[in-house]
């Protein structure tokens, strides 16, 4: 995983609430794979008038003008503004795949649902959480004619735009993984002694768990 | 020593180690695995040359893109080429790794968190986990079973372990005797109602109360299958002497000594007398009525004797302009009645209701009746070739193509559209699965969430009908 470096990026303001995960990426591009290749169809119903299907060319595909990724203040944004509940749905990853690939980094929202906010970390995406009223405002300062930019730098957990500063909450663990570039996996594993001797102890306490059929 | 509620008891026996933070290593008893979270997995894992740690602790079935239409072809008839490739891609998958797999054509196959407690593969006291948000489901026979990312697939596979995080504990009392018809899917989608989509964020839920042990265990799986609408990753139920009852004498449950050693400590796992939960909710199951969503969110859900509500009469102007959306998505208008509103197709399966009971249910209503002439098509899939096995033995398949309804081979089908099953633009389904976003059952598509008698009901009379009304008339 790449590691999470403070940079500025455009906020794309997404005011809806409950934003699913069938909304984020369709099903019909579920089927691959793969990891990558998912940004041109995040939010694929909502940003296309037709009907989008895995292999079309999207450059050729009519946009909706009215769906804020397609207007051009938004373009190359880094930064998602959302509404309460985002990511609610299935647990699938393409969802944060999706939305990585599009190019965003950082989802801000007065709350996320639970698997999909972990999906992101494990992503290179950070999801802050922040209170209804500064979303609000968020909303108002995105919207104006002029794009929002703000600078997010983790390691001081901090937001700047212009003048506007504020601080957000984000897990330690968290946090280190993101900035360190860390996969979960070989952190894990360097607990292989402790889970070994979890496992004999449970072949003890409960061997009905262990190998009775494969 | 404190008293603990079940969750305790579940994470405290799962837990290899915490950090100062909480954050806690915890060991994964069971892996189910499907064809459509686990492809970037078993491609992750090849590709950093590591082999999965324990290997009989998987189990695999395709679900999400078998055609559930005859299989003679077998895989190679499978018309979509990318549905065709994430079948052939977990069967290589799981022989390259040596993962048991129930492959399309084996009469074991079915949707994952339909096997998993049929083959007594998902026991009480597990912790169960899947990349599926339904993997919720299997809470209901007293394990800690949640939903995954593909990320945290490929980690279980790597290590038998977890990353994760103590949520809260909510418990979910349902207490007094239901009415005539009402229904483990009723219950749970009043459950919804009440504490809306987003209520179970960040808790585990238990749900409790003589209403949840009056449920069979099929009815507790449906229950705990829609913990996730409720934003729970994790919905269970304690162990009980049906619980017991209905694992005994499955494939992979235990034998012998073993059993007995098992069920001693199964005994264990419930909520202690004078447990603290962080949240409580009571719900009076004699007020529950049958239900019916209206909207494209599990919690647009009203009694069937209601009418479609109106935003107009909403304060929130965020929720009322939600509301709005829902009403022009599902064409429908406020006001109207529930049991106005017309059906063009009917969708009897998923993991929240494809279990033998469920289609017991259905039958029982489409029995000497015929499909309206309104409805387009009323499909019947069985969660699991041993379901739709035990159905033709009791005969019940006949039942449903002699009323119109037809037939199919077992699989996630119309619930997510990802096979050939699908409604098209502005059709309008009465479905018992459990999501009707936007898109969800096929583009443009309107889904109604109801039990199997409510489907079935649906179905012979065009429309949604009170059961009540049905009987007399
Ligand atoms: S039946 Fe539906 S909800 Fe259940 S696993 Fe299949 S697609 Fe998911």
């Amino acid at each position: 995983m790449e590691k999470f470096k403070t940079f500025n990026g455009v906020v794309c303001p997404l005011d809806r609430s409950n934003v699913d995960t069938d909304a984020i990426i369709p099903k019909q591009f579920l089927k691959s794979i793969k990891r990558s290749g998912f940004g041109p169809n995040l939010f694929d119903e909502w940003r296309y008038l037709d009907h989008g299907e895995p292999g079309m060319d999207n450059s050729n595909r009519a946009v909706n003008p009215d769906f804020v990724l397609n207007d051009p203040r938004y373009r190359g944004a880094q930064i998602l503004l959302a509404r309460e509940n985002f990511g609610c749905g299935s647990s699938r990853e393409h969802a944060p795949w999706a939305l990585a690939d599009y190019g965003f980094r950082v989802i801000l929202a007065p709350s996320f649902a639970d698997i999909f906010f972990n999906n992101c970390f494990k992503n290179g995406i950070l999801p802050i959480v922040l209170e209804d009223k500064v979303i609000d405002d968020l909303f108002r300062m995105a919207t104006v004619d002029k794009a929002l930019e703000m600078r997010v730098d983790l390691s001081q957990q901090l937001l700047t735009a212009g003048g506007w500063q504020r601080n957000f909450e984000v897990d330690a663990f968290r946090m280190h993984c993101l900035l360190n570039g860390l996969d979960d996996i070989g952190l894990t594993l360097q607990r292989i002694d402790e889970i070994r001797a979890y496992e004999a102890r449970r072949r003890v306490e409960a061997p009905w768990l262990f190998g009775n059929r494969s | 020593m404190s008293a603990k509620t079940l969750y305790d008891k579940l994470w405290e026996s799962h837990l290899v180690r915490t950090e100062a933070d909480g954050t806690a290593l915890i060991y994964i008893d069971r892996h189910l695995v499907h064809e459509v979270t686990s492809p970037q997995a078993f491609e992750g894992l090849r590709l950093a040359g590591r082999k999965p740690w324990r290997v009989d602790a998987n189990l695999a079935t395709p679900d999400h893109n078998v055609p559930t239409t005859p299989r003679e072809g077998g895989v190679e008839a499978i018309r979509d080429p990318i549905s065709r490739t994430q079948v052939e891609t977990l069967d290589a998958n799981c022989r390259d790794f040596g993962i048991t797999e129930f492959q399309m054509l084996d009469p074991r196959q079915g949707i994952v968190h339909v096997i998993g407690p049929e083959q007594g593969a998902t026991l009480p006291g597990m912790t169960v986990v899947c990349g599926d948000s339904h993997t919720s489901t299997h809470g209901a026979v007293g394990a800690l079973a949640f939903g995954i990312g593909t990320s945290e697939v490929e980690h279980v596979l790597a290590t038998q372990c977890l990353i994760q995080k103590k949520s809260k504990a909510m418990q979910i009392r349902v207490e007094g005797e239901p009415g005539r018809g009402v229904t483990a899917k009723d219950l749970v989608l009043a459950i919804i109602g009440e504490i809306g989509t987003a209520g179970g964020t960040g808790y585990a839920i238990e749900f409790a109360g003589s209403a949840i042990e009056a449920l069979s265990i099929e009815g507790r799986l449906t229950l705990c299958n829609m913990a996730i609408e409720a934003g729970a990753r994790a919905g269970f139920i304690a162990v009980d002497d049906k619980t017991i009852e209905y694992v005994k004498g499955r494939p992979y449950a235990p034998e012998g000594g073993l059993w007995e050693q098992a069920v001693a400590y199964w005994r264990t796992l419930h909520s202690d007398q004078g447990a603290q939960f962080d949240r409580v909710v009571t719900l009076d199951a004699t007020t529950i009525r049958p239900q019916v969503t209206w909207g494209t969110s599990p919690e647009m859900v009203v009694a069937v004797d209601q009418l479609v509500p109106d935003p107009g009469e909403e304060n929130d102007s965020v929720k009322a302009e939600g509301m709005q959306r829902a009403l022009d998505y599902m064409g429908l208008e406020a006001g109207t009645p529930i049991t106005e509103i017309p059906l063009d197709r009917i969708f009897i399966g998923s993991c929240t209701n494809s279990r033998i009971e469920d289609l017991r249910a259905a039958a029982g209503i489409a029995k000497g009746r015929k499909v309206a002439g309104n409805v387009k098509q009323a499909l019947v899939v069985p969660g699991s070739g041993l379901v739709k096995a035990q159905a033709e033995a009791e005969g019940l398949d006949e039942i449903f193509i002699d009323a119109g309804f037809e037939w199919r081979q077992p699989g996630c089908s119309m619930c997510l559209a990802m096979n050939a099953d699908r409604l098209e633009p502005g059709e309008r389904c009465a479905s018992t699965s459990n999501r009707n976003f936007e898109g969800r059952q096929g583009q443009g598509g309107r889904t109604h969430l109801v039990s199997p008698a409510m489907a079935a009901a649906a179905a012979v009379t065009g429309r949604f009908v009170d059961l009540a009304d049905l009987d007399k008339g």
